[in-house]
């Protein structure tokens, strides 16, 4: 079976490029906390999501609604609220990764397909089965602290689809294990659904560099002529001992492409691209290749090469986990 | 209100680590999590020493918990998540693969790396036979609030992070090793040295975060200090301490003054006589950002 392309977007425009560019699925959410790309401009309300949804339906393309921050206490139902009106919208499944969250899907839409998040960090089989057992999951997202032979691994001890993130963001940290963001922001990916949010950088000239500050921490200092990266904090410049140095990962975005053979071997069912925040151009050049790459395969042809270095983050790209040497 | 020592969260010398265990018995906590939770690879120094260290603590009066690991990915790690329940003492679940792995009908302890954000994740985990939760750092004394209110509905203890380095992040990257220029498989214990994790810093020198192999930490000590009354109005059963390498069995004692009533100021300056170089912080419960430290936003 060809690898299903899982595709963001962060916009009605940008799902009908995905679509129309040759998505099999999409994933979107609503504009507002419940999902973890909580930015301003981005995001479906609830007429722009039924829509949507018919429009992918209507082309044979699939509609995900991620509804994937952990709710506040005191405000579930906000986010029960989300899963009601995702189905309600014709959703093909909801992504989800609060244990709550996930109970009240099983409990109050028993026919709604539930998919766990990558924000619920699920990494061996025993947790994967589990939340299968218990709430019905029928497809993981894999976090990126996996190696290709673990992934293997996992797909054969369990029946749980797996879907993987071949292409964007790269969370360094465990996803939904992380508040460094709201240690230095007050605002978390977990909590509000970002991380690192523009409204806390600042730049700052200073001598002959360039700070970039997060929450008033420089986490960056380039010359004032060479580009400044976005202070997201785990991609930041620090220093220990007597070094400085990106400590947890340089400014670099994840790309698997060579690797899709492997994955499909692996047993892996869907690759992901990150970027809800991505204009819909993006998406669609970034959806063509990866559908080229996955039907070549299917075909039994080598992939296309180096299709994808110009659309990454400032060119530098890692395989990251997929390669045991980067742990 | 109770007191209970976490999991130690840093690699220290089997010695150093019997010791931490035998001076608990004569402080005034009740309860005492021991246990790996950050890394795999430092068991096997201390895994023999366990039993030993759980005895004089049982004698002592303390009810004594078994951490799991806060993330589990290969093979022995799953092996040892399910061996957990065999040392026969209550499981504290650091990772949800613990609780998959816990025999149906097993009581069990929720730490801090679990995400329990609201009532929906409390309630369900109360069905699976949770007794306790010990509360993410991360949430605000709204959420604590809401949270003991549907505890106590379901007879459930909630604790709350009390005093030391938060747990920010986990990874499957170890950032000891990668400072080193070495892969985590080959990282040869490059974590050994820093008792209470390696100082980060910014740019401009700025003190922000520590590392501590696969972990990373805050530099800061969240501190409860200020916030004792407030948590015990929203029915707080516990305050979490965190074993760190200075005076921590000081550390254990003077909370105990301040929950039977000495005055935080005072309970302040002997947290800065104990341990001067400490920079603390409580903001995640009542300030903007989790670094900040309510004494100072009072004082400006």
């Amino acid at each position: 079976m060809v690898m299903e392309i899982v595709c963001p977007a962060g916009t009605p425009a940008a799902l009908r490029a995905a679509v129309k560019a040759g998505a099999h699925t999409v994933y979107c959410g609503f504009a507002d906390e419940t999902n973890a790309r909580n930015f301003p401009g981005l995001n479906f309300d609830r007429d722009e999501m039924r829509e949507g949804i018919a429009f992918a339906h209507h082309r044979g393309s699939k509609v995900l609604v991620a509804i994937n921050t952990y709710p506040r206490a005191g405000d579930e139902a906000i986010w029960h609220n989300a899963i009601t009106d995702a189905k309600t919208a014709g959703a093909d499944a909801v992504i989800l990764a609060d244990p709550g969250l996930l109970a009240y899907g099983r409990d109050r839409h028993p026919d709604l397909r539930l998919h766990l998040s990558v924000q619920a960090a699920a990494a061996n089989a025993d947790i994967i089965n589990f939340y299968a057992d218990e709430f019905g999951v029928k497809r993981v997202v894999l976090p990126r602290v996996l190696s290709v032979p673990e992934i293997k691994a996992i797909n054969a001890e369990t029946k749980v689809e797996t879907e993987v993130f071949v292409f964007g963001g790269l969370c360094v940290m465990a996803e939904g294990r992380c508040s460094l963001s709201s240690y230095a922001t007050g605002e978390s990916p977990n909590m509000n659904g970002v991380c690192s949010p523009a409204e806390h950088v600042q730049y700052h000239e200073t001598g002959g560099a360039l700070d970039a500050k997060l929450g008033g921490y420089t986490i960056h200092r380039v010359g004032k002529n060479e580009p400044a990266p976005y202070p997201t904090l785990c991609k930041g410049r620090f220093k220990a001992q007597e070094l400085t140095a990106h400590l947890f990962e340089n400014p670099v975005s994840l790309n698997a492409e060579q690797l899709i053979p492997q994955l499909a071997s692996a047993g892996v069912t869907a690759l992901k691209i990150e970027g809800r925040q991505r204009s819909r151009s993006y998406v669609a050049q970034v959806v063509r290749n990866f559908r080229a790459a996955v039907d070549a395969l299917e075909a039994g042809q080598p992939m296309p090469k180096g299709m994808m270095a110009r659309l990454s983050e400032g060119g530098a790209t890692t395989a990251g986990a997929y390669k045991k040497t980067w742990r | 209100m109770e007191l209970t020592v976490g999991p130690n969260q840093f690699f220290w010398s089997a010695g150093d680590w019997s010791s931490l265990y035998q001076g608990l018995a004569a402080t005034p906590v009740d309860r005492v999590v021991l246990g790996e939770l950050v890394c795999s690879k430092r068991l096997p120094f201390y895994q023999k020493d366990i039993p030993e260290a759980i005895s004089p603590l049982v004698d002592a009066g303390k009810e004594v918990i078994l951490t799991s690991l806060a993330l589990v990915t290969l093979k022995r790690e799953r092996k040892m998540t399910d061996e957990l329940s065999e040392m026969g003492v209550m499981v504290e679940v650091n990772d949800l693969t613990a609780l998959a792995s816990l025999p149906a009908e097993t009581a069990f302890a929720v730490g801090p790396l679990v995400n329990v954000y609201n009532e929906g994740t409390l309630r369900w985990l109360a069905s699976r036979g949770a007794k306790r939760v010990c509360l993410p750092p991360e949430l605000p004394l709204s959420s604590v609030k809401v949270l003991c209110a549907t505890g106590a509905e379901l007879g459930m203890a909630i604790e709350v992070w009390g005093h030391g380095r938060l747990p920010l992040a986990i990874s499957g990257r170890c950032y000891h090793a990668r400072l080193h220029g070495r892969s985590k498989d080959n990282c040869q214990f490059a974590c050994e040295d820093d008792p209470d994790g390696l100082d980060v810093l910014t740019m401009d020198d700025k003190p922000f975060l520590a590392m501590n192999g696969v972990q990373t930490l805050s530099d800061t000590y969240a501190s409860t200090v200020f916030q004792l009354s407030a948590l015990r109005d929203t029915g707080v059963s516990a305050l979490r301490l965190s074993p760190q390498s200075t005076g921590f069995a000081n550390i254990c004692t003077t909370y105990r003054a301040l929950i039977d009533g000495a005055d935080p100021l005072d309970i302040a300056t002997r947290l800065a006589e104990i341990d001067p170089s400490a920079r603390l912080s409580d903001g995640f419960l009542t300030g903007a950002r989790g670094v900040d430290w309510s004494a100072t936003t009072a004082a400006e």
